[in-house]
């Protein structure tokens, strides 16, 4: 049942092959058994089998969608009502939302099931998912090595076929490097598709949700489901949904795909340059058109980035103060003592490093020289984006600069951390929307081929990830001991 | 040496939104503590704020009321701070783009017009109080008001006395009202002030150092920590100190102001646009069509007072002091067909009088428009006397009858049958010879004593210019 795409398991449910109880208990007992990779924070045992009762007397009477009674889980940064949500931090280890994010709503009113809250990096900020205060997620391909992050227990829960899909979110990569490190596909809506409400922020005009599953076809039903605009997010966009899956099969006509000279200079690792140019080389074989594009502000992105977003977290987690809701330091003997006490102890290490940046950005005599310049160079590569997509239909190259790498291998090292998201960040920045779908491995280990769209072109996307998933298997492969 | 005095006035008025200016959450005052408050309103994670168009309106409405450049286009800002009752850690303002550009106010003092520089107006959110009573030695939270919507009406330092600031923050407490963009309720803190004030020596091109004075909430207040503040920089210069730039706060108990902090340790606010709001754009539709929906304002209607009715400034003045009053009075004119002078005087004398006394505003007034209108009918066409009008007056504030009824049931209409005032002139003249011969005798003063014999004998009912006239005949002969 767990290697079904999220099609086949609907069909299954209607034709009563299984119940959507049955099909529930399945993928709790698996998450059960495989507990060793720390996938989880929460796992929703009871509401999830709630869900699934409900679901299926909607099926016996041939009610609901495609989704209704199908396993789903939430990464933990999507405040779910009655369920806590933590966002990896010991900040909220005690935080029970009173409200759901607008995704989860969508979801439990399509009929959904919840197994759980996915492991995440504290509050999004990081590559590897080292930095969740319930310790890393590992990676089903080697549990040796970091699923990547921040998404990481999203990415590792669906590589290890504990869930048939999960949401993400992404804030410089977070659901396309975890997807690309566990061989899934992960897709990165354009800014505004989906909506933010209920969805913990870390940067706030970088941060958006979007689905991860095993397939591009999956992905579409998933996205289906999350994007539309919202009234509780001014920042989501009233743009039409179109029907995601409608032209998955229609085969490219044409395709031009361009490539960025930044994305394939001498930094890349040769093993990895060799997967994505097979994978571009599937595609010049039914018919696609290359061309190399140049961006030239590429190589601003990571500073843009670590001070754009930074800035926005010092100011989105002053609220964990310790008032009221989530830590508070035992015994405040002022309320001095009882900021610096309850955010020095609940916050780790890489999240107190983003506040302090951010909050030196910010400093007078400090914004125009940091946060106005990196607003700056965010335009400049948001017009790199814009040029290169007036020139051809998708940008490809890789998604991260090396496959999984060892646990503890880079946590010491904040700089080598932050450039495994070289690849991804600078398209959060244009707000464009991109996906990462599995393209083959090195050494055993996944690596991720990433295509960048248009805004609100998404379909585009979904269509050309299909149609290279229609001829290759990748996206198929399971870790050994999850089959 | 001569002073100058400085001020600039920071104005805090509530817009009159039924919901809070970033969540659904009712604005009502006086609820129970933390039950106006909802997850955006206490800053939980994940949630969002969402921008009450209708503090937008608000805010352009005041723009075009003072003849301010409304931006095209305006953008809120993160102010950062930590503080207990400020539940994000920061407060969402705005900061390089306000809604409202310059404009201007014109204040009257001593009979002189002078214009008062707006340099911005901005939208923002309020914060929530912090309780101290009530909870041995901890604090408590009230996040009822936090959200509410402020707008921040920033003046220049174009003031030069303390009666000037005051005269300035009346006019625009009036404006607002007007506007009906605030309930200006002071004491439930709807319009706040705090005040920047420096002094220099007369003839001194640059500004002195300043302070600012926090949050003096009465009119009465201000010009005291104003007076005060002024006194204590004067003081501090002329022995040979210097005034440190610093927020002061106003205690009115021990009416003085005390240091609350320096500039040294004032917080850096570290304000960037607000990622989570886009920015309000303005279309010159939507003004149009404001402007449009803008009531005649307090100066256009004192004019046409003046120009209309032939009112004196002052009278103007006070009758276009709030549009109810402007109102009561129109409408009172209308029921009295046109008699001005009397409505006028009426309404800016007696009922005022009445209604301070009792603590009432004029939309609480027991005599409504028809009511007093009737009345002065009476009195403009002599049915009663002035006199007898205040007795009038008096039973229809506490009845519900209208003057024509009271003047029926008491029998006070005025004697107009010359005959029987003649006959009681005649009894009186005959009665008091002593008196009569020493008004013969040139003591003039007299007379006074036989009005009032006349007046007590026809119990105030007889029309007094016709018992002068007659009184004077008689006497004569």
């Amino acid at each position: 049942m767990h290697n079904k795409t999220l099609i086949e398991l609907a069909a299954g449910l209607r034709s009563r092959s299984y119940s959507s109880v049955e099909l529930t208990q399945h993928f709790l007992s698996r998450i059960q058994q495989h507990q060793d990779l720390n996938a989880f924070i929460t796992v929703s045992e009871d509401i999830a089998l709630q869900q699934a009762e409900q679901a299926d007397k909607k099926l016996a009477n041939d009610d609901g969608g495609l989704l209704t009674g199908i396993p789903l889980a939430q990464k933990d940064i999507f405040c779910t009502d009655g369920v806590k949500t933590t966002c990896g931090s010991k900040m909220l280890d005690n935080f029970i939302a009173p409200y759901n994010a607008t995704v989860v709503e969508k979801f439990n009113d399509a009929g959904a099931v919840m197994l759980g809250k996915l492991n995440m990096d504290e509050f999004a900020m990081g590559s590897s998912n080292e930095t969740s205060f319930y310790g890393a997620s590992k990676n089903p391909w080697n549990s040796d090595t970091v699923p990547g992050g921040s998404s990481g227990g999203s990415a590792a829960a669906i590589a290890a076929r504990l869930t048939p899909a999960a949401t993400g979110t992404d804030t410089g990569g977070s659901i396309r490097q975890p997807a690309a490190l566990c061989g899934i596909t992960g897709l990165k809506p354009t800014y505004g598709r989906v909506s933010r409400y209920g969805m913990i922020a870390y940067a706030s005009s970088l941060d958006q949700g979007g689905p991860m599953a095993r397939s591009a076809a999956d992905a579409a039903q998933l996205l289906q489901m999350m994007a539309g605009f919202d009234t509780k997010d001014s920042t989501s966009v009233d743009h039409p949904v179109p029907d995601y899956s409608a032209d998955l099969n229609q085969p490219l006509q044409g395709l031009k795909i361009g490539l960025p000279e930044q994305f394939f200079s001498d930094d890349l690792d040769q093993a990895i340059a060799s997967v994505i140019q097979a994978a571009i080389d599937e595609y010049t074989k039914s018919g696609a058109q290359i061309k190399s594009v140049s961006m030239p502000h590429l190589d601003y992105a990571i500073p843009a980035y670590y001070v754009i977003a930074s800035a926005e977290c010092s100011s989105n987690l002053s609220r964990y103060d310790g008032v009221r809701f989530g830590y508070r330091c035992q015994n405040p003997q002022d309320l001095e003592d009882m900021y610096t006490r309850s955010r020095g102890e609940a916050f780790g290490a890489e999240v107190k490093r983003r506040i302090l940046m951010g909050t030196y950005a910010l400093s007078a005599g400090y914004y125009d020289a940091y946060y106005l310049k990196a607003q700056k160079v965010r335009r400049l590569i948001s017009n790199d984006f814009k040029q290169a997509l007036s020139e051809v239909d998708v940008l490809m190259g890789p998604v991260s600069p090396t496959t999984a790498f060892k646990l503890g291998e880079k946590t010491g090292d904040p700089i080598q951390m932050y450039l495994s998201d070289i690849y991804t960040i600078a398209i959060n920045l244009a707000g464009l929307p991109a996906m990462s779908i599995p393209a083959g491995f090195v050494n055993e280990m996944p690596v991720g081929l990433q295509i960048i769209g248009n805004y609100f072109e998404e379909a585009k996307l979904l269509q050309t990830a299909h149609q290279y998933q229609m001829v290759t298997d990748w996206h198929q492969r399971t870790p050994h001991g999850f089959e | 040496m001569e002073w100058e005095v400085v001020i600039g006035l920071e104005i805090h008025a509530q817009l009159a939104t039924k919901s809070k200016i970033f969540s659904g959450a009712s604005t009502a005052y006086g609820a129970q503590p933390n039950t106006q408050a909802c997850a955006v309103d206490l800053g939980l994670p994940g949630v969002l704020p969402v921008l009450n168009q209708e503090a937008v309106r608000m805010a352009v409405k005041f723009g075009l009321a003072i003849e301010a450049e409304i931006t095209h286009y305006s953008v809120f800002a993160r102010k950062n701070y930590f503080y207990p009752d400020l539940p994000k850690g920061y407060q969402i303002s705005q900061f390089e783009l306000p809604i409202v550009g310059p404009g201007h106010i014109d204040i009257d003092v001593d009979g002189n017009t002078k214009r008062i520089g707006v340099t911005r107006a901005h939208l923002e959110e309020d914060a929530g109080k912090s309780l101290h009573a009530d909870f041995q030695g901890l604090t408590g939270i009230d996040l009822n008001r936090a959200g509410t919507p402020l707008l921040e009406i920033v003046s220049e330092p174009d003031m030069r006395s303390a009666k000037e600031a005051v005269a300035y923050m009346r006019k625009l407490h009036e404006l607002v009202r007007y506007l009906e963009i605030c309930d200006g309720n002071m004491q439930e803190g709807s319009f706040r002030c705090d005040a920047n004030v420096s002094v220099r020596p007369k003839g001194q091109q640059e500004f002195g150092t300043r302070t600012e004075l926090k949050n003096i909430n009465s009119f009465r207040f201000v010009e005291r920590a104003i007076n005060h503040e002024v006194e204590r920089q004067i003081d501090v210069i002329e022995n040979g100190g210097t005034i440190i730039q610093e927020t002061r706060l106003y205690d009115a108990d021990a009416d003085e102001t005390r240091s609350m902090r320096t500039k040294e340790e004032a917080n850096d606010y570290r304000y960037f646009p607000d990622p989570d709001l886009l920015p309000i754009y303005i279309e010159d539709s939507l003004k149009a069509q404001l402007k449009s929906e803008l009531p005649e304002l307090p100066a256009a209607k004192k004019e046409r007072f003046m120009s209309q009715f032939g009112l004196d400034q002052e009278t103007a003045g006070i009758l276009t002091s709030t549009r109810e009053l402007a109102q009561f009075f129109e409408l009172t004119v209308e029921a009295s067909d046109n008699v001005v002078k009397l409505a006028a005087n009426w309404i800016s004398g007696d009922l005022i009088g009445a209604l301070n006394k009792q603590s009432l505003e004029i939309t609480e007034s027991p005599i409504d428009p028809v009511r007093l209108g009737g009345l002065i009918k009476r009195i403009s066409d002599n049915t009663i006397s002035g006199k007898i009008a205040k007795q009038v007056f008096e039973a229809m504030w506490h009845g519900q009858d209208s003057a024509d009824d009271i003047i029926e049931a008491q029998g006070l209409k005025q004697i107009t049958d010359t005959g029987a005032i003649e006959a009681i002139i005649d009894t009186i003249i005959a009665n008091n010879p002593k008196q009569v011969e020493q008004y013969l005798g040139g003591k003039e003063k007299v007379f006074g004593f036989f009005v009032g014999q006349v007046m007590k004998e026809t119990q105030g009912k007889a029309s007094p210019a016709e018992v002068n006239k007659m009184l004077k005949q008689k006497l004569k002969k």
